[in-house]
Order: C-alpha cells, then sequence, then structure tokens
C-alpha cells in the first residue's frame, strides 16, 4: 500500500505499469485519474491546501479501512497540493485485487472518502481575477452513506 | 498552551495559519467562545459552527470533544478532495 502527498505531477502510465510489477496472483487492476477541469473555460488556475500530517494519516485510515473490507493485493494513492492549471492531474488511485468487483469498489469506496475525509480544500483563480474557495457538495457527504452498512 | 491552525477560509479571515493559545477551555466549544470574544475577525471565522470542522491532534473530532491531553486543535472548513 502506498500513500504519495506531493506538489509535483506524475506519470499515470509509469505509476501503473510500475503498480503490482511481477505478481501473478491478480485478477485485476482499476485505476482512476482525477484532473482539474475548466467547465466554462473560465478557470486560470487551482491552489490546492492541505493538512501536512494530517493529510497522510487520514488518506492511510482510509486505505487501511478499504483493505479491511475488500480482499486488496495492493493499493496506490497520490495526492497533489499546491497551484494546478486546468487539465492537469489532481489525483490518482489504484487498487488491484484477485476479482474486479473488489478493485472496483474499493476504488469507488476510496474517491468517496478521500473527498469528504482527507484535508484538502480547492480555491479557484478565474481569469477575470475572482477567486472562490470551492465548497464541498451535499452529495459529497450523502456518497459516503452507501458505504455505511 | 495549546497550537491552534487554521486552513483555508477560516485562515483568511483570521489572517494567520496558526498560533499558540493559552486557555483554560475544557472543550472546541468553549475554545471557540473565547476565540470570538478575542476580535471580530475571530468572531467572523466562527460565525457559523456548522460550516466548519475541527481536528484534534490531527483526527477528525466534534465540537463537543474535551481538550485534555490536547496539543493542537485544527479549524478548517468541509474538505474538498479528490
Amino acid at each position: 500500500m502506498t500513500v504519495r502527498v506531493q506538489t509535483d505531477s506524475f506519470d499515470q502510465g509509469a505509476e501503473l505499469s510500475g503498480f503490482a510489477q511481477g505478481r501473478s496472483d491478480l485478477g485485476a487492476v482499476v485505476s482512476f485519474t482525477g484532473i482539474v477541469r475548466d467547465e466554462a473555460g473560465a478557470l486560470d488556475r487551482m491552489e490546492i491546501e492541505h493538512y501536512p500530517g494530517m493529510t497522510e494519516k487520514a488518506i492511510t485510515s482510509i486505505v487501511e479501512e478499504a483493505t479491511r473490507r475488500w480482499s486488496l493485493a495492493d493499493c496506490l494513492v497520490i495526492h497533489r497540493h499546491g497551484p494546478l492549471r486546468p487539465g492537469d492531474q489532481i489525483m490518482m488511485v489504484v487498487t488491484a485485487s484477485a476479482h474486479r468487483v473488489a478493485a472496483f469498489e474499493a476504488a469507488e469506496f476510496l474517491m468517496d472518502y478521500l473527498k469528504s475525509r482527507a484535508p484538502f480544500w480547492k480555491k479557484e483563480f478565474t481569469k477575470d481575477g475572482s477567486t472562490d474557495w470551492v465548497d464541498a457538495k451535499v452529495n459529497d457527504e450523502e456518497a459516503l452513506k452507501r458505504w455505511a452498512e | 498552551m495549546i497550537d491552534v491552525m487554521y486552513f483555508a477560509w477560516v485562515r483568511e479571515r483570521i489572517g494567520e495559519p496558526r498560533e499558540r493559545v493559552e486557555t483554560s477551555a475544557a472543550t472546541v466549544s468553549e475554545l471557540v467562545d473565547e476565540l470570538r470574544a478575542r476580535e471580530p475577525r475571530y468572531a467572523a471565522a466562527f460565525e457559523d459552527l456548522s460550516a466548519l470542522r475541527v481536528a484534534l491532534d490531527q483526527e477528525l473530532t466534534d465540537f463537543d470533544a474535551s481538550l485534555e491531553g490536547v496539543r493542537e486543535v485544527a479549524f478548517f472548513p468541509p474538505m474538498t478532495g479528490g
């Protein structure tokens, strides 16, 4: 299990091909990459603030919970902070399991929890000079309820 | 003495990322009341607690939590990772 919190970009192809390399007990690898989206062509950049120390702890505990719930052979989470431009990769989650259902479900679980329980905050800077902290969505909190049982 | 940290718009409203606070507050709520009474910028930051989250020693908790033995308190808006 690997957790990385960094300002640098990452090569998702290299991460994926290096992931769980050489193992023959895996039946499925699922990956998700989050990208900075510019919906109306108005976004200049985004700054992601985080809580050093707590961020790594929170992500690690989310990963540990995923490994308790699903039989995961391995798991990788990369999350960036600092300045990002539209089209930049923000984060990546990769899960490996013997079977695809566990790999897909664990990846979704990780994404849902990273959104609402990892201490990151996004600030948007638009091309016209205005700034805005991105609000958490009610849907994001609702998404956690399906994992409650 | 306790370390108090602020993130995102809470940090911007208060004007600093962290400070050492001399307090006898027993709970997070009592600490919030003390901070609110200090200056208008604190009152503005802590105006609506439903818009805030709190972590004690880097663990998410709630405003009723005890501060006993706690070294680091952090206040921030709901998280927006992913």
